[in-house]
């Protein structure tokens, strides 16, 4: 299922929690050989997790990490902002309308829809929130990911060549790239939706139902 | 955004006093058609301000109880960046039924939608529209505005900073060389296809420019980015 945690709340998921660091853990420092620091625990942070960011996570049947990505607004201190001006042409990326999406990971062996799965749980945010784009860093690898699940983001900047290749790249999200994903996600839009409140609450009227 | 709010917003900008936010919200609460709009602002040292047209004894009352403590609007958005309907929030606990049945005796509305802003320093403030109706009506009026009601809420918070006694230098940066270019040639009257191709850029990452220079600018729309810059001598045409 798809969960949308606080940093602040991610105690009381405990188990969560600790495989999903572990997975960002395996992903960006064992595969990608990024610099990030992990620390005795193998776990995996940055000082943005301190800021209390909203994680969209894939929880498998077994209660563990399949899959995350962490969202922050613009406005505030934020990757894209503080290490990456030099590759969105020194624009500073700000805005009440524009969230920070970054450390896109998927654990290993997880389902294959995990990616999909994410990306409608990013659309519902959207959607529902206000939000118009997301802006986020992103690594050679992860394009071919993006464009199979349908949402392939518009590259603003890169650097580096093959696969240490890393783009600063913004997402926006129209109504069909959200049915493409859905589709690709393998999950129905009431499923998504159900999941969305559980996180949040329910609002008088259901969001969903202009779009339908 | 409507031309009205965008005047009201202007003036809001200009001014500089503490009574021009209350001035101004008011005006928004009228053009809004909404029972209450206020703007509540909490420190990290837990100190609060604000401005808004609550009565003086909701608002005396609040102070005084603590209600800062009980209210779910500020326990649930604390710390948080996404808006939220009041009907999302946790009302059950005994001592919330007591403050929200208060609350309501002295005229805050049954709906209500609060969009959290997140400043610097841990500063943290709220942004608030309540009223008296329907679910559905509400729903429909939230779903209208929320982008207008977003980007008051960061307006309103960017004047309050400015009241800051120990605040630092302004954060906003200037526009950076690509913005410049992007926006004078909006401001040419070109359209949004020729100027991305002029400048080598999709529309896409055009309107993420155009969008983050209106942020900067403290604009509402584009029409009132590219005025403000023009005015501020930032482009040139």
């Amino acid at each position: 299922m798809l969960r949308y945690i606080y940093a602040q709340d991610l105690h009381n998921y405990p188990k969560l929690q600790r495989s999903m660091f572990r997975d960002r853990a395996e992903q960006f420092s064992h595969r990608l050989g990024w610099a990030v620091s992990v620390d005795e625990h193998g776990e995996e942070r940055d000082e943005y997790d301190a800021l209390n960011p909203l994680y969209v996570i894939w929880e498998r049947a077994d209660g563990r990490h399949g899959g995350s990505m962490r969202l922050l607004p613009t406005t505030g201190p934020c990757m894209v902002n503080d290490h990456f001006l030099h590759l969105t042409g020194g624009v500073r990326i700000e805005s009440p309308l524009i969230w920070e999406c970054t450390r896109f990971c998927l654990a290993p062996e997880t389902d294959p829809r995990t990616a999909a799965a994410l990306m409608l749980g990013g659309g519902e945010i959207m959607r529902c929130f206000g939000v118009k784009h997301y802006a986020g860093v992103f690594d050679a690898r992860m394009v071919r990911i993006y464009r199979m699940i349908g949402s392939s983001p518009e590259v603003i900047g890169a650097e580096g060549r093959g696969r240490d290749r890393i783009s600063v790249g913004l997402w926006s999200f129209t109504a069909e790239a959200r049915r493409a994903v859905a589709r690709r996600a393998g999950l129905s839009p009431e499923v998504s939706k159900l999941w969305f409140d559980r996180a949040f609450g329910r609002a008088p009227q259901p969001c969903m139902a202009r779009s339908a | 955004m409507k031309q009205r709010r965008t005047h009201i917003l202007e003036e809001l900008e200009r001014a500089q006093g503490l009574e021009s936010m209350q001035a101004a919200i008011e005006a928004l609460r009228d053009d809004f058609a909404v029972t209450h709009m206020v703007y509540h602002w909490v420190n990290s040292a837990g100190e609060q301000y604000g401005c808004g047209t609550y009565s003086d004894e909701w608002r005396d009352r609040y102070i005084e109880m603590k209600y800062v403590r009980v209210d779910p609007v500020i326990i649930g958005c604390y710390q948080t960046f996404h808006p939220v309907d009041w009907k999302q929030l946790d009302w059950s606990g005994k001592a919330t039924r007591a403050f929200q049945k208060e609350a309501m005796a002295h005229g805050v509305g049954n709906q209500g939608y609060s969009v959290p802003v997140r400043g610097p320093n841990g500063q943290f403030a709220l942004f608030t529209v309540s009223h008296h109706g329907r679910d559905d009506d509400w729903a429909t009026f939230t779903d209208a505005n929320r982008e207008d009601l977003i980007l008051i809420a960061h307006a309103f918070n960017k004047k309050a900073l400015e009241f800051e006694p120990d605040r630092r230098p302004d954060p906003t940066s200037p526009l950076s060389p690509r913005e410049v270019d992007a926006m004078t040639l909006v401001a040419m009257g070109y359209s949004r296809a020729k100027v991305a191709d002029s400048l080598n850029i999709s529309e896409h990452t055009l309107r993420v420019y155009i969008e983050s220079a209106r942020h900067k600018l403290g604009a509402l729309n584009t029409t009132h980015a590219v005025a403000r810059a023009l005015s501020r001598g930032l482009i040139v045409v």
